[in-house]
């Protein structure tokens, strides 16, 4: 159990979770703008419907569905390991955690053990898969805010080199299809572990220059500080999860609170905003992948030897008993939840994903409306979605 | 009229430079293709990896990548089209001026890829636009992206401006314009446009 | 953290009547489940969300379940009077029989919620509501005043299983597009069937390309399909406008 400053308001009056009211000025005609979904800073197929005050924003309202890929009906005709693949292609920047937290959420269901080995891989990789995730949406933050490249190919120097690794560990760049229920699919090599070890001893470098590159950038500074605030209370109220929640101030990261697999053994902080703006959001991104490389450090040193798949575990003819589980893992963009029933079939009879970046997408008119429309584009930035995820 | 190879190497050691219209009218529009900044799905992501310093796609004169399709010479269809999505895609190239081509990339705007069985996921792009070159892979490598690019390249430069071969932009019959399928009741309308596309022959 | 008996007992003290049922779960997760009733739903999230020792601040997941008409053929022993002869004497006699009768489980639309508590770090607490039926009354309140992050999620209810949730400020289709009719995460759902070609000859799309042909021959609009997985090589008609 986690003890958290957060409290939780009481005896509020009704409504108060809804989006502000926001009058226009009274001179001139509303503004009516669609952006997206082809938009250059929608981070694909993303549409808001806007009404402008001049430049502010008076009403915002998001149209989601252009990548809806019917994943969870495909999910439920075929078996349980076939949607492993699908997975991969819901965050597509961060497979691996997906990975994991369908793994996650099938072992619950069956009560499947991991070996230790295999929980020290799946924590690399996922650590490995934070620390690309952040930098890139950082990268992708200041594009948007007209930095157009420069920030962005940072990032991708770094990204690249993860992803050589994951090619090497998994056969594939992004779409690394790795856990299995009751482990990993291979194992990593020596050679593997030693050029790890070297990337990550980089990595802090890095970070280093990364920061260096933006945070005293008096641009950056003045374009995202006190814009798109989100009050812990209502942040909590709408499910938002992940370094967002974390910038509004309020200390959940569930790789604490549930401590899954072997995170308890790892010495990592949790750092939390003040401000609750773009620029926190910004630098709590920076920090986790800080304490990321710390895990990384710590976990690469302690990997025990051993199998990576328990020797029970199921892969064909796998039919769990009738039942249902929620599995969730601290994925970079927040709380990834799989929620599986089971009818004692080999395909799941329901099979449901919750998605951090759709409900993290909940508060985007609390925190645009009100603000400039140039802001919008950074504030929807700040949120870090990835549609796959969104739609589905 | 292309110039004999070896006159054109023997007046160039001579220092004169002989070519023809058409030559230098490809060699100029192959090696400066815009892309439209238009990203789908997952391969966006290896789009944006191939123009980032590792791949470095500004080598093929193609890195500006313009968020308008009024300046935008290439259409790159990066992950799966949607049927929600699919009129928005097609009004996009019908907003491209001519001469414009189409990258269908990884396998999702092939065909619908891995999500094929999917009721709201569009089994193929090229049901309603005319695609140049298709790459597979889910997603393509940003080294399969460079390879299209070079075939489209190849193609490019192998364009004649007058003769019954000319492309759709030197001829004024063409269709110019792609109908946009309308998002019905149960899907969309007409399910596919059959000027472009008719149903593959599959022999086997 | 409180077990779901303790939660209903906590419940039912504080709302007297509102007739919580606990749904159990056979699975190894243990993730037992609360049923509310639809008129007493709204009243109990708010309990469970301001209660002290509870907080359940934080609504993760929430999402649709189809159950549709189910038949149930179930042996039902019946007894039946007989008109028998014993020893030459006609007499009403009582026998028992095992007889095999079908009867249909109406379906329901079911919907789902996991809450967790931020400030005391415990969950999850699964509820979940049932409609009447999955045709005329598919009515739920609506949890999104309570927990704000219920808004989109209950507009994907909306969309993909057709739950009409009673209360939510904006409940407008979320994926589908505006007037798109059907619910496509239900269970009888039928896709449109734009089989038409299927290069991989493997798979349950083929299975459907397969269909898709036989239903063209059918109707006798064969011309210009080609044939899937058959060999037959219809003409190619009429050139790409790109080429």
């Amino acid at each position: 159990m986690s003890t958290s400053g957060f409290v939780a308001e009481k005896d509020k009056r009704e409504g108060w979770n809804r989006p502000p009211v926001i009058e226009p000025d009274g001179e001139g005609e509303l503004l009516e703008v669609s952006m997206g979904p082809h938009h250059p800073s929608t981070h694909g197929v993303f549409r808001m419907d806007v009404a402008l005050d001049g430049e502010r924003v008076i009403r915002l309202k998001p149209v989601f569905g252009y990548l809806h890929r019917n994943h969870e009906k495909i999910a439920e005709g075929i078996s349980y390991l076939g949607s492993m693949p699908f997975t991969d292609r819901l965050d597509y920047l961060c497979p691996l955690t997906n990975n994991w937290a369908y793994a996650l959420a099938v072992e619950k269901l069956t009560g499947q053990a991991v070996p230790e080995r295999a929980e020290y891989l799946r924590v690399i990789v996922g650590e490995l898969t934070r620390v690309q995730n952040h930098a890139s949406s950082i990268g992708f933050l200041i594009q948007e805010m007209g930095a157009s490249g420069t920030p962005l190919m940072y990032a991708f120097k770094a990204r690249e080199k993860i992803l050589d690794l994951f090619e090497e560990l998994t056969g594939a760049r992004m779409m690394c299809n790795y856990m299995r229920f009751g482990g990993c699919r291979v194992d990593a090599t020596a050679d593997w572990l030693a050029v790890t070890r070297k990337v990550v001893e980089e990595l802090p470098g890095f970070v280093d220059e990364f920061e260096r590159l933006l945070r005293g950038n008096e641009i950056l500074m003045a374009r995202t500080q006190g814009v798109g605030i989100l009050r812990p209370e209502l942040a909590v109220n709408a499910g938002v999860t992940g370094p967002m929640l974390r910038a509004s101030g309020v200390n959940y990261d569930i790789r604490k609170v549930d401590g899954y697999g072997v995170y308890n053994r790892f010495k990592f902080r949790v750092p939390l905003g003040d401000h609750w703006d773009v620029f926190d959001r910004f630098m709590i991104r920076l920090l986790e992948m800080r304490e990321s490389i710390k895990i990384l450090e710590q976990a690469l040193k302690d990997i025990p030897g051993g199998p990576v798949m328990d020797a029970k575990a199921k892969l064909r003819g796998f039919r769990p008993k009738p039942g249902e589980a929620y599995g969730r893992i601290e994925s970079p963009k927040g709380e990834l939840g799989f929620y599986l029933i089971s009818d004692g079939g080999p395909n799941p009879y329901r099979y449901r994903v919750r998605p951090p970046s759709l409900i993290n997408l909940t508060v985007l008119e609390d925190m645009a409306l009100g603000q400039n429309v140039a802001d919008v584009v950074l504030i929807f930035g700040s949120v870090d979605i990835i549609l796959g995820e969104v739609d589905r | 009229m292309a110039v004999d190879e070896g006159l054109k190497i023997e007046l160039g050691k001579q220092g004169v430079l002989v070519t023809t219209i058409e030559e230098l009218y490809n060699w100029g529009r192959k090696n400066s293709v815009w892309p439209m900044q238009f990203g789908l799905a997952c391969c966006a992501i290896e789009m944006i990896a191939t123009t980032m310093a590792r791949y470095d796609l500004a080598r093929f004169g193609a890195e500006v990548f313009r968020p308008s399709p009024r300046q935008a010479d290439l259409m790159i269809i990066s992950g799966t089209v949607t049927k929600k999505m699919a009129p928005q895609v097609v009004r996009l190239y019908n907003q491209m001026a001519e001469p414009r081509y189409v990258i269908a990339m990884g396998a999702c705007a092939i065909s619908g890829g891995p999500f094929k069985e999917g009721y709201n996921v569009l089994k193929g792009i090229d049901r309603y636009i005319p695609v140049d070159v298709h790459i597979p892979g889910c997603p393509p490598r940003p080294e399969a992206l460079i390879q299209a690019f070079m075939l489209l390249q190849k193609k490019i430069d192998g364009q004649h401006l007058t003769g019954p071969d000319r492309p759709r932009f030197l001829d004024a019959e063409a269709q110019g314009e792609f109908p946009v399928p309308v998002q019905g009741e149960h899907d969309l309308e007409p399910a596919s446009n059959p000027g472009v596309w008719t149903v593959p022959v599959v022999i086997r | 953290m409180k077990t779901v008996e303790e939660i209903r007992a906590a419940i039912e003290a504080a709302l007297p009547g509102a007739g919580v049922e606990i749904v159990s779960n056979p699975s190894v997760s243990g993730q037992h489940s609360l049923r509310l009733r639809p008129s007493h739903a709204v009243a109990v999230a708010k309990f469970l969300r301001d209660d002290a020792e509870l907080a359940l601040d934080f609504l993760s997941n929430a999402t649709g379940v189809d159950w549709p008409d189910k038949e149930v053929t179930e042996k039902v022993k019946v007894t039946r009077t007989v008109r028998k002869t014993v020893d030459g004497v006609e007499q009403d006699a009582e026998e028992t029989v095992e007889e095999a009768r079908k009867r249909v489980e109406p379906g329901c639309l079911e919907a789902v919620y996991h809450l967790f508590s931020v400030a005391r770090g415990h969950g999850p607490v699964v509820i979940r509501m049932k409609t009447v039926n999955r045709t005329d009354q598919v009515e739920l309140p609506s949890l999104t005043p309570v927990w704000r992050s219920a808004e989109f999620q209950e507009r994907e209810i909306f969309d993909l299983y057709g739950i009409v949730f009673s209360g939510h400020p904006d409940l407008r289709r979320l994926l589908m597009w505006e007037g798109f009719k059907d619910h496509p995460m239900r269970r009888d759902y039928v896709e449109p069937d734009d089989f038409e070609y299927e290069p991989t000859a493997h798979d349950e799309v083929l299975k459907r390309a397969v269909a898709h042909q036989a239903k063209q021959e059918a109707a006798g609009t064969v011309a210009g399909a080609a044939g899937v997985g058959s060999g037959v090589a219809a003409g190619r008609e009429g050139k790409g406008a790109g080429a």
